[in-house]
């Protein structure tokens, strides 16, 4: 059982996740768009999204420090256990209240505009969900265990665990000692990974970072082989006087 | 010099009587789709008015096109790079569907599948196209049709707001005192889109060979930055694909040597297509000359004569073949814009470099003449008409020549004189040589001038040359394995293989691509169009 939550479900969503989206590059470049609804509604969005947008890159950001930066390297540089602790909590309590609020307007406002409504598919409602869900259970875990609670060092413990899936040494009884929140939290993350590149979060990887260089106009020769040329109408019209008698 | 050329579309506004078929037939070749319900490539809306979307002259509240920013550098008006990826995650400068107009749609079931006997006659009510909710229609792409509402709305118009007050007070909204014109609206294609320059993805690109500005459906994210860069908010998105779809100036039929749809089905016949060469090395400069009143030379100068030896050199130098050389002599759109010097084009001062012109309307000004109780066949009252009303001229000065009422007069005192010097010479043949000399034209130009506006022939309007390929057996190899054209997936522009094939009368035989199943962008409702409840009735 341990194996299986904590070794093969992490690689199978990983499988899925790199498989998916070369599969979803390859097959559906009409499909990988941010899917945009901003002209139905733009009154919740114009709030809602960019405090989505900026939450998620703290959190995404603090996921990173947290999971990839193991706690001796910060120790080394100088940042003692109770800052980097301050730090952790606090800015992932602030960036994820604005997550939250953010995600609350966008989902308020699927279910409040009737036009946006119409447009939401099956995969952005699952998608939605999903997020709601780990969200949910990331803000548990930062502001239930370590702003109200007792606190959790999971340093040593969950971020140990995910660095070993990428050495494929991964220590499943690092996990099976951690909090349930936290246990629940990594499965989700993972099945996250695993529909990722199903979702409208393809979009993500299309950051147009690239616009910063690229000269203002842009130019693009024609594909393909020109059409063949057609009759005009007189010409049709005249063909159709004289059908025979042109000696054609 | 770096030579290209242009497929450029002029049209006599004179001509237009409003009647909207090239509107319709653009929305049924290219946007009866879900996703593009409030969609119009081609629209027509009348002059004066707040048009379509509202007040998308207002570039004080879209930012749309550029402007020349404190060191006189051409920026975007929206900002530059940073700033507008700053606002990836939600665009300030977006309109909303209701800056369009909430497309409806009929029950009509319900007068179909009526019984027998009913006591009361069965009345079809507006759903809404999008929710399918009843609602009220309260506008439309063309509500303001021959000045509908204008008491109301038309004093909203920019172009009256930029006016000088004291013309813009004698714009009165009575109906025995005014004037008005319709304007069809298609995009501009400009030699300097704003919409291309503020794409982040790189999606939108000008074709090399023949200047047409198209969105690659598979490129495009969804950023939206295009329809609010663009001035004439000519650039919409389709909420159905999440992609941006613009005037396609339809170029399968442009490829295959033929006018766009809405040039063919024009009933005025007023629509001229041809190309035009142009200087790519010059257009960055036409475009940042301080004063917006320059412009509209600037833009001509940026022209190159097909007649000039060394600019048909160049031409064959860069590949284009005869037939394109031939069509640049013949090209209606550069007699009108720099021949006759009779063409104008709109907005000049977005600074886009747009590239459908328009012959400003004379009708508005006999109108006055009339009302003013002179005789609009005079030429000498028609010119003190124009000289004295200043109405409409200050008003076709701000659309066309970026305020520039002189340039505007000019161009009408053309018209006038081509009239009065051709009703003469039909009347008792005399050549009214004082009326040639007040505009600088020859009997020859003023009658070659008629010809192409007033009599206005097929080949004439129409000179498109057929799209040519530097290595045509490569091309032919490749077309032959590639897919096809990106255009025509589901829920996309070219949809339909077979509305393809007959629209544009591709050779049978030719590939077009099926549609890809949407796995992934498929609606919740499972369906691909309306369910609409009738028994529903508007809360």
């Amino acid at each position: 059982m341990n194996t299986l939550v904590w070794i093969v479900l992490p690689y199978l969503c990983l499988a899925v996740f790199v498989a998916g989206h070369v599969w979803r590059w390859r097959h559906d470049q009409f499909g990988w768009t941010t899917h945009t609804s901003q002209l139905l509604e733009s009154r919740l969005l114009r709030l809602g999204s960019p405090l989505f947008h900026l939450g998620a890159f703290g959190v995404i950001g603090g996921h990173a420090m947290g999971l990839l930066v193991p706690a001796s390297v910060t120790e080394r540089i100088g940042i003692s256990e109770h800052v980097y602790h301050l730090t952790a909590v606090w800015g992932g309590t602030v960036t994820g209240l604005m997550l939250v609020v953010g995600l609350v307007l966008l989902i308020a406002r699927r279910l409040v505009s009737g036009r946006v409504r119409r447009v939401t598919t099956t995969m952005d409602k699952v998608l939605y969900v999903a997020l709601a869900a780990m969200v949910a259970l990331g803000m548990t875990a930062t502001v239930g265990t370590n702003l109200l609670g007792d606190g959790y060092d999971y340093r040593e413990s969950v971020a140990v665990w995910f660095r070993g899936i990428f050495w494929f040494q991964p220590h499943t009884e690092l996990m099976t000692g951690a909090p349930l929140v936290y246990q629940l939290h990594a499965i989700g993350g993972f099945l996250f990974l695993a529909l990722w590149p199903f979702t409208r979060l393809v979009h993500v990887w299309s950051a147009p970072l690239a616009y910063l260089w690229r000269p203002y106009v842009v130019y693009r020769s024609r594909r393909g082989a020109p059409p063949a040329a057609q009759p005009t109408p007189a010409a049709v019209r005249d063909d159709a006087r004289h059908p025979v008698s042109s000696g054609r | 010099m770096r030579i290209r050329a242009q497929v450029a579309m002029v049209m006599n506004l004179d001509k237009c009587i409003g009647c909207h078929t090239c509107s319709v037939t653009c929305k049924q070749t290219w946007t009866n789709r879900e996703g593009t319900e409030y969609v119009w490539f081609n629209n027509v809306e009348t002059k004066p008015g707040i048009g379509y979307p509202k007040h998308y002259e207002d570039q004080d509240r879209w930012h749309g096109g550029w402007k020349l920013d404190g060191k006189g550098r051409l920026v975007l008006r929206s900002g530059g790079r940073v700033k507008r990826l700053t606002r990836l995650f939600a665009n300030p400068d977006l309109p909303s569907l209701d800056d369009y107009y909430e497309p409806a749609t009929f029950d009509k079931d319900i007068l179909v599948n009526a019984p027998a006997g009913l006591k009361d006659t069965p009345v079809k009510r507006p759903h809404s196209a999008l929710t399918g909710e009843p609602m009220a229609v309260t506008w439309g792409a063309n509500w303001e049709d021959s000045l509908g509402g204008a008491h109301e709305h038309a004093g909203a118009d920019p172009n009256i707001a930029r006016m000088p007050a004291e013309a813009a007070a004698k714009v009165k909204f009575e109906f025995e005192k005014t004037f008005m014109f319709h304007l069809p609206r298609i995009c501009e294609h400009c030699l300097n889109p704003a919409c291309v320059s503020a794409c982040p993805s790189g999606a939108m690109y000008k074709r090399a060979e023949d200047g047409i500005v198209l969105v690659d459906q598979d490129k495009c994210r969804g950023w939206r930055m295009c329809v609010s860069a663009c001035p004439y908010k000519k650039v919409y998105v389709n909420h159905a694909t999440g992609k941006a779809e613009k005037c396609t100036l339809c170029f399968p039929r442009i490829e295959a040597g033929q006018p766009t749809i809405c040039s063919e089905t024009c009933v005025g016949r007023l629509r001229y297509l041809g190309i035009v060469f142009y200087d790519e090395d010059a257009v960055l400069a036409a475009a940042s000359v301080p004063d917006e009143r320059d412009l509209l030379d600037a833009q001509r100068a940026v022209f190159l004569d097909p007649n000039d030896p060394a600019v048909q050199q160049a031409a064959r130098d860069a590949g284009m073949p005869q037939e394109w050389l031939d069509a640049a002599r013949r090209s209606p759109v550069w007699r009108l814009i720099s021949e006759y010097r009779i063409a104008l084009p709109l907005h000049p001062e977005y600074r886009t470099l747009p590239m459908v012109w328009y012959v400003p309307p004379l009708s508005p000004v006999l109108d006055a003449v009339g009302a003013a109780g002179r005789d609009d066949t005079d030429a000498d009252d028609v010119f003190h008409t124009i000289r004295d009303l200043r109405i409409p001229v200050e008003y076709l000065a701000e659309l066309f020549t970026a305020g520039d009422a002189d340039a505007a007069a000019g161009v009408l005192m053309k018209l006038a004189v081509m009239r009065s010097y051709m009703r003469m010479r039909t009347l008792d043949g005399t050549v009214a040589q004082e009326l040639l000399d007040s505009i600088g034209m020859t009997a020859e130009q003023v009658e070659a001038m008629y010809r192409l506006l007033a009599i206005a022939k097929y080949d004439e309007r129409y000179v498109i040359p057929k799209a040519y390929s530097k290595d045509a057996a490569a091309l032919e190899a490749q077309a032959a394995t590639q897919e096809g054209c990106s255009l025509d997936c589901e829920g996309g522009p070219g949809m339909s293989a077979e509305a393809t094939v007959q629209s544009f009368h591709l050779v049978a035989g030719d590939e077009v691509r099926p549609g890809r199943p949407g796995l992934l962008s498929r609606r919740s409702d499972g369906r691909r169009g309306l369910t609409i409840n009738p028994l529903r009735s508007r809360s």
